[in-house]
C-alpha cells in the first residue's frame, strides 16, 4: 500500500522523452510503409520536413493549417476538462462560420476595428449555440453526448447546404458561395502586413487569425488554472460527487464547458472564411474539428501541449501534401496513413513504451535512495 | 492448538529476504515471515506500513525486487494470480470482486467452468461446493445472486470461491472493514474452522481487537519491515499498538463531560429517497446541540450515508424538516450544498476519494474545495494562487500533514494525511454544526489519536458535531450521546457509558432490545 504510483516518472520524461519516442516509433513504421511501396524513406522524410519548413511559403502554410488545429484542440480540450468527449468540433466550426459570414457580409461597410471583433463574438457565440443544444440535453436530458455532438455535425451540414444553396448563394451563379467579403472584413494575411512596413514575404494563407489562436491558448491557460470557473469545470471532470459536494452544479458546468467549447470551435471560420476564402463556401471546416480530437489527446489537454501538436499536425498537412507532389508513389491517401500512425502511437497507444521507459528511470531513483 | 499439531511439517509459505521499491520508496525492507501451516498469523500495521504490498507480491500482483517465497519448503517463483492459485494461495479482497447479476454458484465457476457447455460443470460444482459449505460452516444459498446478499454473505462467496480453486492458504485482506461485530464472529468462527481443517489463515487487518481474538501468531510491521513477531498469546493490545506507531499510543481518548447548549441541528421525520426511489431513511427525527458530540452507530448502508447527504445539500428530503440554526430545509425548500456551508455547516464526508477531495488536483486546489468561491482569495475574475498555497500551508502545518508540500498532487498522501487535509479545511471555517463521516476509515493509528483529539476540542470550542463511524470503538470514545440507525430508521438512543458492543450490535443488527 505505497503512496507512489508504480507510474509516477519525472515530469519531462512525461511532457519530452515520451512523445519524442512515440513520435519516432510512428515515424519508422511510416518509414517502413513507404519501403513496402519501393520508395526511399530518407528522401520521403526530407521531402516532408522541407515540404513544411524548407521556405517562407511552406512555413506559412504550415501555420496556416496548424492555426485550425489550435482552435479545434482547445475546443477538444475544454470539453475534456470537464469530462466531455466533444466530437461536434466539425459542426460547431461550419455553424460558427454561419456568424462570421453573416456579420462579414452584411456589416462589412463598417471599419474592421467594428466588423472584426463583431465576428469573432458572433462566431462564437454560434459555435457556443450549437454546441450548448447537445450540452442542455447531457445536462438535463441525460442524453450521451458523444452521440448528440456526432449527429449535430450533419445537422450542421444540412444546414449549412441548404442556407449556401438556397439563400446564401450569390446571385447569377452556380457554384454554391455567399458573394465576397468587404475588405474591412477580412484578416489580413502575413505577407501583406510585411509589405505594408516594407519586408518582402512569400505570399501564404498565413492570417492574423494565427495570433489570436495563439491569444486564445494563452487565455485558455488563464481561464482554466487562475478562476474560480475552471476550478469548477476541473473539479467536475476529474471528480464529479467531489464537484456536487463542493456545491458545484454539474448540469451547469457541463453547458459552460461546452459552450466555450463550441465558441473555440467557430473561430475556426476567422481562420477560413476571414482569413482565406474571403466568402462562405461549403466544407471549408475540413475534418479540422476531428483532428483537433487527435491535437488534444496528443497536446495532453494543456494549451502549450495543444499548440506544439497543431504545429505537428500542421506540418504533416502541408509537407504531406508536398510530398505526394514530389512522390508520385506516395498518394495523399498515404500521407493519410502517416497521420493516422501519429495518432496511434501519440494517442491511443501512448502508453506503449511507458512500461520500459519507467523501468529504467527507477532504476537509478533505486540506487540514489539506498546510497 | 492445531499449531502444535503441525510443528513438524514445513512452514506453508516463508518469505525470504522480500525488498520491494516503488520509485524513491521502500515498501517492503528485507521482510522475512515463515507462517506456520494449519494456523491463523495475523500481520498488523499502520497504513502504508507495507503489508498489503507484501501479499501483492505474495499473490502475484507484483514481483519482489529481491527475496525469495517458499511454498511448503519449496521456493517458488509467482508471476501471476494464477500462478499463486496453482500454488494453493488464495485471497479474499477488501474490496469484493463478484458480478452482481450472477448467481452464487455462477461467480464461484466464473473462469473455471470446466467446459463448452455449463451444466456438467455447473452440477460437479455444485456437489464440491455443498461439501466445502458443510465443513467449514460457510453457508450461503447458491442460487441467490450475489447482489442481493448482505455484505458478510458475499464475503463468504469470496472465501468459497478460493477454497473451490484449491486454496490451501488464505489471505484475508481488512475482512471485517463492512461488518457487524456479530458478523465479524461468523467470520472467525469460519476461520477457525479451516484452520482446524489444515488450512492455513493470513489475516491482514490494523484493528487490534481481531488479532487478540483469532489469531495464533502476529506480525507486527512499520515502515515495510517486520518490527516484531508474538505468539498472540503472549501479547497485548498496548503492546502491539506501541510495535506498529513506534511510541506509546493513547487508546483511550480523553475528554470533559460535555456542555451542551442550544439546538443547532433539528431534523424532523426526515425520509430521504435515492436515485432509484428507495427510502433509505426513514422518517429519523433527532437534534444536535451546540458542544455536544452525536454518535451513529450502525452498519454501513443503514441510511447514513443518505442521511449526510441530506443534511449536506447534496440530496434533496422527500419529506420532513431539517432546520439548522433556525433555516428550515424541507423537499419544497431545498438548499444546495454551497447554501448549506454559507448557513454554516461542514462536512467531512464519509469517501474522502470519492468525495471529500480531488485526488488529480494539487493539495492547495483540493484544500479549498466546496470554499472555491471564497472572497479571501478570489478577485473579480483572477484566483490568488499564491494564497491559496500559503492557506494552504498554514493548515497542513497545523494539522501536522507529511509530506507539507501544498503544490503535491493529492494523490500522493497517504490516507490519514489525506483525510487531515479534509478536517483543516472543514474546522478552519470556523462552522456551527460539522457533519462528520467515517472520520478514521483507512487512517493509521497515530493519526487517529489526533483526529479524534481535534473532534474534541471541535466540541469543546461549541460546535455541534454529528458523527457518523461504522467503528464501535470510535463511536462509543467519541460520543456524548449515541444514536443506532438500522433499516433507515433510528431505532434508539443509548447513553455511552451503559452501552456495550455486544447490545449496540443486536440494536444495528435490527434486533429490539426487549428480544435480545
Amino acid at each position: 500500500m505505497s503512496a507512489a504510483s508504480p507510474t509516477a516518472l519525472p515530469r519531462w520524461v512525461d511532457v519530452v522523452a515520451l512523445p519524442a519516442v512515440n513520435l519516432l516509433a510512428a515515424f519508422l513504421l511510416s518509414g517502413l510503409v513507404v519501403v513496402a511501396i519501393g520508395e526511399d524513406p530518407f528522401q520521403a522524410m526530407g521531402l516532408l520536413v522541407t515540404g513544411a519548413f524548407g521556405n517562407a511559403e511552406s512555413i506559412g502554410y504550415t501555420l496556416y493549417y496548424a492555426t485550425n488545429f489550435i482552435f479545434t484542440g482547445l475546443a477538444v480540450a475544454i470539453a475534456f476538462h470537464a469530462g466531455l468527449f466533444n466530437i461536434g468540433g466539425e459542426g460547431q466550426a461550419y455553424i460558427g462560420g454561419l456568424g462570421v459570414g453573416l456579420v462579414c457580409l452584411w456589416l462589412g461597410d463598417l471599419p474592421a476595428v467594428l466588423v472584426v471583433p463583431l465576428a469573432i463574438l458572433t462566431g462564437a457565440a454560434f459555435g457556443a449555440a450549437w454546441a450548448a443544444v447537445p450540452a442542455y440535453l447531457q445536462a438535463y436530458r441525460g442524453s450521451h453526448i458523444v452521440i448528440t455532438t456526432i449527429m449535430f455535425n450533419f445537422i450542421a451540414a444540412s444546414v449549412m447546404t441548404y442556407l449556401m444553396v438556397n439563400v446564401l448563394i450569390r446571385p447569377s451563379q452556380q457554384s454554391p458561395e455567399s458573394r465576397e467579403f468587404a475588405t474591412a472584413a477580412t484578416l489580413p494575411r502575413l505577407h501583406e502586413i510585411a509589405d505594408a512596413v516594407g519586408l518582402e514575404i512569400t505570399a501564404s494563407p498565413l492570417n492574423l487569425a494565427f495570433l489570436w489562436a495563439l491569444i486564445c491558448a494563452a487565455l485558455f491557460h488563464v481561464f482554466l488554472w487562475r478562476t474560480r470557473w475552471g476550478y469548477e469545470i476541473r473539479a467536475v471532470g476529474a471528480n464529479e460527487t467531489a464537484a456536487i459536494y463542493a456545491g458545484i452544479s454539474p448540469a451547469r458546468i457541463i453547458i459552460l464547458a461546452m459552450a466555450i467549447s463550441g465558441a473555440l470551435a467557430g473561430f475556426v471560420a476567422l481562420n477560413e472564411l476571414m482569413g482565406v476564402h474571403h466568402r462562405i463556401i461549403l466544407n471549408f471546416t475540413g475534418g479540422y474539428g476531428f483532428v483537433g480530437i487527435a491535437v488534444a489527446l496528443i497536446g495532453r489537454n494543456r494549451p502549450l501541449g495543444i499548440c506544439l501538436a497543431a504545429l505537428l499536425f500542421g506540418a504533416l498537412y502541408q509537407g504531406g501534401s508536398e510530398l505526394s507532389f514530389d512522390m508520385p508513389n506516395v498518394t495523399r491517401e498515404l500521407v493519410v496513413v502517416i497521420q493516422g500512425l501519429v495518432i496511434l502511437f501519440c494517442g491511443a497507444l501512448e502508453n506503449l513504451f511507458r512500461g520500459r521507459i519507467a523501468a529504467y528511470f527507477q532504476r537509478p531513483a533505486t540506487a540514489g535512495a539506498v546510497s | 492448538m492445531s499449531e502444535a499439531r503441525n510443528q513438524s511439517t514445513a512452514p506453508a509459505v516463508e518469505l525470504v529476504g522480500i525488498d520491494k521499491w516503488f520509485g524513491a520508496v521502500h515498501a517492503n525492507r528485507a521482510v522475512s515471515l515463515s507462517i506456520a501451516s494449519g494456523s491463523i498469523h495475523g500481520i498488523i500495521g499502520e497504513n502504508g506500513a507495507g503489508k498489503s504490498t507484501l501479499m501483492s507480491i505474495l499473490y502475484g500482483y507484483y514481483r519482489a525486487d529481491a527475496g525469495e517465497i517458499r511454498i511448503a519448503g519449496k521456493p517458488v517463483e509467482i508471476k501471476d494470480s494464477h500462478a499463486a492459485l496453482a500454488h494453493g494461495i488464495g485471497m479474499v479482497h477488501q474490496h469484493f470482486m463478484l458480478v452482481d447479476p450472477f448467481t452464487v454458484l455462477e461467480n464461484i465457476t466464473l473462469g473455471v467452468e470446466g467446459g463448452f457447455l455449463l451444466a456438467p460443470g455447473a452440477a460437479k460444482a455444485r456437489a464440491a461446493l455443498e461439501r466445502l459449505q458443510r465443513d467449514y460452516k460457510l453457508d450461503v444459498d447458491l442460487d441467490a445472486r450475489v447482489g442481493e446478499l448482505p455484505v458478510g454473505s458475499q464475503q463468504r462467496v469470496e472465501i468459497l470461491k478460493a477454497l473451490y480453486r484449491g486454496a490451501q492458504v488464505l489471505i484475508l485482506d481488512e475482512p471485517t472493514g463492512v461488518l457487524t461485530p456479530q458478523e465479524a464472529d461468523h467470520l472467525f468462527r469460519i476461520l477457525r474452522a479451516l484452520r482446524d481443517e489444515g488450512k492455513t489463515v493470513i489475516l491482514i487487518t490494523h484493528k487490534l481487537r481481531e488479532i487478540l481474538d483469532v489469531t495464533d501468531r502476529v506480525t507486527v510491521m512499520r515502515q515495510g519491515a517486520v518490527v516484531a513477531e508474538r505468539r498472540t498469546a503472549d501479547t497485548s493490545k498496548e503492546e502491539l499498538a506501541e510495535l506498529m506507531v513506534g511510541r506509546k499510543v493513547l487508546l483511550r481518548v480523553d475528554k470533559k463531560p460535555a456542555k451542551p447548549g442550544d439546538v443547532v441541528l433539528a431534523v424532523d421525520r426526515l425520509t430521504v429517497t435515492d436515485a432509484n426511489g428507495v427510502r433509505r431513511v426513514k422518517e429519523a427525527s433527532f437534534v444536535v446541540r451546540s458542544g455536544e458530540i452525536v454518535g451513529i452507530a450502525g452498519v454501513s448502508g443503514n441510511g447514513q450515508s443518505e442521511l449526510l447527504a441530506a443534511l449536506s445539500g447534496i440530496r434533496r428530503p422527500s419529506a420532513g424538516t431539517i432546520r439548522l440554526k433556525g433555516r428550515e430545509i424541507s423537499a419544497t425548500h431545498a438548499l444546495d450544498p454551497a447554501a448549506m456551508r454559507r448557513i454554516g455547516l461542514a462536512h467531512v464526508p464519509e469517501d474522502r476519494q470519492r468525495m471529500g477531495l480531488v485526488t488529480a488536483f494539487a493539495i492547495n486546489e483540493s484544500a479549498i474545495l466546496g470554499y472555491q468561491g471564497d472572497p479571501r482569495y478570489n478577485g473579480s475574475v483572477l484566483m490568488d494562487r499564491d494564497k491559496i498555497v500559503d492557506l494552504c500551508g498554514r493548515q497542513m502545518s497545523d494539522y501536522d500533514v507529511r509530506p507539507s508540500d501544498p503544490r503535491l498532487r493529492t494523490a500522493a498522501l497517504s490516507g490519514g494525511n489525506q483525510q487531515k487535509v479534509v478536517l483543516a479545511r472543514e474546522f478552519d471555517r470556523d462552522p456551527d454544526l460539522l457533519l462528520v463521516g467515517q472520520p478514521t476509515r483507512g487512517v493509521d493509528i497515530g493519526a487517529i489519536e489526533f483526529i479524534h483529539r481535534r473532534l474534541i476540542a471541535m466540541r469543546d470550542a461549541g460546535k455541534a458535531v454529528l458523527l457518523v463511524s461504522v467503528e464501535l470503538d470510535e463511536i462509543l470514545s467519541l460520543s456524548d450521546r449515541i444514536l443506532v440507525m438500522f433499516d433507515g430508521r433510528i431505532v434508539g438512543e443509548v447513553n455511552p457509558e451503559e452501552a456495550t458492543e455486544r447490545r449496540l450490535g443486536l440494536m444495528m443488527a435490527g434486533i429490539a432490545e426487549q428480544a435480545a
